[in-house]
C-alpha cells in the first residue's frame, strides 16, 4: 500500500496529488490521442460519441452529482445548445465564436429558468424539469427560423484554422475537435471542485441548513450551478449536431434527458470519473448487447432478434442491477478493487459498507 | 455595549408560541448558556438567531447592528458561527474539506477565477488551509484531518463541528447541545475547548446545553427558559437554586 507524505499545502491544492498520478492521467490521454491511428474507423465514431456523451454527462454531473439538484430535462438544454450553434453557423459565424456562444446562450436559458425551478426539490423538481423535456419538442417546431421547423437543420460544414472538420469526411479530427472541447472542460470542472465555488455546490448537497448557516446563499449556488451544467450540455449539444448531420424536434427526446440521468447514476454520483464510465456504458452497452444477441440467434434454436425491445428490456435489467446492487456506480466499484488491490490481502468486506448516518436536524426552510 | 442583545424575541409555530418574550443580552467574552427542559424553545431561540426561522415579533442586535431582518447567509459573515443539535457536517467530504468549508466567508474569488484557477485562487487557498489548520491543531484532530465524515465516531463529529465553525474566524459562536450525546470523558473535554475558546481565542460563546456538570463549569451567566417564557437569569449555581427553576423542571409541589 502506498502512504501519501504531504509537505506542502500545495499537495492539497494540486490538480494531481503526484507524480505517479500525473503519469497514469497523462497515458490516458495519450491513449486518447493515439487511438484514431490504432483502432479501425468504425470505433473512431464510437469514441467520438463516447467523448460527446461525457460531455453531457459532466454537464448533468455538476447539477445532480455535486449540487444534488435533479433534473430530467438536460436534453431541452442540449437542444438549446443545438440549434443556436446551428443557427449562428449558419449565419456566417465561424465554428469557435459559434460553439463558445451556444454555451453561453444555453447558459442564460438555464439561468433565467433556474429561478423559478430550483424553488423546487426533490421529485417536483425532476416533474418540472421533465416537462422542460415535453416543451422543447414544440418550440423546436414552432421557433421555425431557428430550428427550421418539422424538417429540421442541416449541420453545416466546421471550418477550423483553415481545415475543414466534417464527422464522415474527417472523422480523426472531429474526434480530436470533441476530445479536445471535453478535456477543457474537465479541467475547468476540476478547477471549480478544488475551489471555494465547489465546496459550495457540495455544501448546498450535504446540507442546505448548515450551507446557509455558514454564509453561503443557497439560492445563487443552485441558481450558477445549473447555469454552468446548462452551458456544458449546451457545449455538448452542439457537438452532438455535428456527429448526427441532421438535427430536428425528435433529436432530443425525453429518452435522452433519461439516459443522460441513467449515465450519472451508473458512472456514480458525485464523482467526474463517473460521467465518463457512464458515457463509455450508455454507448457501447446496446452494442455489446447487440453482438450478444446475433451470438444467441446464430448458436441457439431461439430467435431473439424475432422480439422486438429485448435489447432495451436487456438495458433496462443490467441498470436496474446496478442501481440496487451498486448505487455508488461504477465508480464506487472501481475504487472497490482498487483498494482490494492496495491494502491486498488486509481487504476486508465490510469496508465500504455504508456508515450509520446520525440523526439530522429536521430540515427548516 | 453588548455583542448580542436580544430584545422581547418571539415566534409562534401555529397557535403555540414557542418563543415568547424573550430579552437577554450577551457580553463580549462570556459564556452564557440557555437551559430549559426539553421544548421550551432553547434551539427555537438559536433558529431565531442565525435567521432560520422567521421571529414574529422582537429585535436581535449583533455588535449594534439590527439583524431582525438580514437573510440567514449574511449573518455568517458578521461574525457569527454556529454548530447544530443533531450535527449537520457534510458527510460525504473530509474533514479538511468541512473546515474549507467553514471558510466560505472569507472567500475573495468569484466563481470565474475559481473556474480558471487563478494564481490568485491558489494563493487564497493556501491562505484558508493556514487559517483550517490553526483550527485543527487547537483542537487536535490533526489524526482526522483526511478521513471521511461518513467513518468518525459522534463524539468527533461533534468536536469537527466546532471547527468549522471556528474556521470562518467568528466573533460570537452559537453551540447547540455540544455534550449531548457524548460520553463522560468526551464531556470533559468538551468543557477544556469551550473554555480554551473564550480564554485563548477570547470569543463569545452562547451555548445551549443540558449537562449542568459542563453548565456550571464554563458559563459565567444562565438563562434558564420554560414553555417560551425566561424564568431567571444569573450565576449557575443562582439559576439552578431558582424556586421558579426548579419547579420547571420537576413539577410544582403538590399543595393539599
Amino acid at each position: 500500500m502506498r502512504v501519501q507524505f504531504k509537505s506542502s499545502y500545495d499537495h492539497d491544492i494540486n490538480l494531481f496529488q503526484d507524480n505517479r498520478h500525473r503519469i497514469q492521467y497523462g497515458i490516458l490521454i495519450l491513449l486518447a490521442i493515439a487511438a484514431p491511428f490504432v483502432l479501425p474507423e468504425y470505433f473512431v465514431g464510437e469514441l467520438t460519441q463516447i467523448a460527446i456523451w461525457s460531455l453531457a454527462g459532466l454537464g448533468l454531473m455538476l447539477l445532480v452529482g455535486h449540487t444534488g439538484q435533479v433534473s430530467l430535462g438536460h436534453a431541452a438544454f442540449m437542444a438549446i445548445g443545438a440549434f443556436a450553434n446551428m443557427a449562428l453557423m449558419e449565419r456566417g459565424w465561424p465554428f469557435i465564436p459559434a460553439l463558445i456562444a451556444s454555451a453561453v446562450i444555453t447558459g442564460v436559458a438555464g439561468a433565467v429558468l433556474a429561478r423559478p425551478l430550483l424553488r423546487m426539490t426533490g421529485i417536483y423538481l425532476a416533474i418540472a424539469t421533465l416537462a422542460l423535456s415535453v416543451i422543447i419538442e414544440d418550440i423546436a417546431i414552432i421557433a421555425e427560423p431557428v430550428t427550421g421547423g418539422v424538417s429540421g437543420v442541416i449541420a453545416p460544414m466546421i471550418e477550423l484554422f483553415g481545415y475543414e472538420i466534417d464527422r464522415y469526411g474527417t472523422p480523426t479530427a472531429f474526434y480530436y475537435l470533441c476530445l479536445g472541447v471535453l478535456l477543457l472542460v474537465t479541467l475547468m470542472y476540476a478547477n471549480l471542485l478544488r475551489s471555494p465555488s465547489g465546496r459550495a455546490f457540495l455544501a448546498v448537497r450535504d446540507s442546505e441548513v448548515s450551507a446557509r448557516a455558514l454564509g453561503v446563499n443557497v439560492a445563487n449556488t443552485k441558481t450558477l450551478a445549473f447555469t454552468l451544467s446548462c452551458a456544458i450540455t449546451g457545449l455538448a449539444g452542439a457537438l452532438y449536431a455535428h456527429m448526427a448531420q441532421v438535427v430536428n424536434y425528435e433529436s432530443f427526446l425525453i429518452l435522452i434527458s433519461i439516459t443522460l440521468l441513467l449515465q450519472v447514476v451508473i458512472g456514480g454520483l458525485g464523482s467526474m470519473h463517473g460521467a465518463f464510465l457512464g458515457a463509455i456504458v450508455v454507448v457501447l452497452l446496446p452494442q455489446v448487447i447487440a453482438t450478444l444477441r446475433d451470438l444467441v440467434n446464430a448458436h441457439t434454436p431461439i430467435a431473439l432478434g424475432d422480439y422486438p425491445g429485448m435489447d432495451m428490456a436487456a438495458f433496462a435489467l443490467i441498470i436496474l442491477v446496478m442501481v440496487i446492487y451498486e448505487p455508488r456506480g461504477l465508480y464506487g466499484v472501481w475504487l472497490k478493487v482498487r483498494t482490494w488491490f492496495q491494502l491486498f490481502p488486509l481487504y476486508r468486506k465490510g469496508m465500504f459498507r455504508r456508515s450509520r448516518t446520525y440523526l439530522k436536524t429536521e430540515r427548516m426552510r | 455595549m453588548s455583542l448580542l442583545q436580544v430584545e422581547n424575541l418571539s415566534i409562534a409555530f401555529g397557535g403555540v408560541k414557542a418563543v415568547d418574550g424573550v430579552s437577554f443580552s450577551v457580553e463580549a467574552g462570556e459564556v452564557f448558556t440557555i437551559v430549559g427542559p426539553n421544548g421550551a424553545g432553547k434551539s427555537t431561540i438559536f433558529n431565531l438567531i442565525s435567521r432560520l426561522y422567521e421571529p414574529s415579533g422582537g429585535r436581535i442586535l449583533f455588535d449594534g447592528q439590527d439583524i431582525t431582518r438580514l437573510p440567514a447567509h449574511k449573518i455568517a459573515p458578521l461574525g457569527i458561527a454556529r454548530t447544530f443539535q443533531n450535527i449537520e457536517l457534510f458527510d460525504h467530504s473530509t474533514v479538511l474539506q468541512n473546515l474549507l468549508m467553514g471558510r466560505h466567508v472569507r472567500r475573495k474569488t468569484l466563481w470565474i477565477e475559481d473556474m480558471l484557477f487563478l494564481p490568485r485562487v491558489r494563493r487564497a487557498e493556501r491562505e484558508h488551509r493556514r487559517h483550517v489548520e490553526e483550527v485543527i491543531d487547537f483542537l487536535d484532530l490533526a489524526a482526522y484531518r483526511d478521513k471521511l465524515i461518513a467513518g468518525l465516531p459522534y463524539g468527533v463529529r461533534k468536536v469537527v463541528e466546532i471547527a468549522r465553525a471556528l474556521s470562518s474566524g467568528p466573533r460570537l459562536v452559537l453551540l447547540d447541545e455540544p455534550a449531548s450525546g457524548l460520553s463522560v470523558e468526551e464531556t470533559k473535554d468538551m468543557a477544556w475547548w469551550i473554555e480554551d475558546m473564550q480564554k485563548d481565542l477570547g470569543l463569545t460563546i452562547l451555548m445551549v446545553e443540558h449537562d449542568m456538570s459542563l453548565v456550571s463549569r464554563v458559563s459565567d451567566r444562565v438563562l434558564a427558559v420554560a414553555e417560551g417564557k425566561p424564568l431567571a437569569l444569573g450565576t449557575s449555581a443562582e439559576v439552578q437554586a431558582d424556586p421558579r427553576v426548579i419547579e420547571a423542571y420537576l413539577g410544582a409541589e403538590e399543595t393539599a
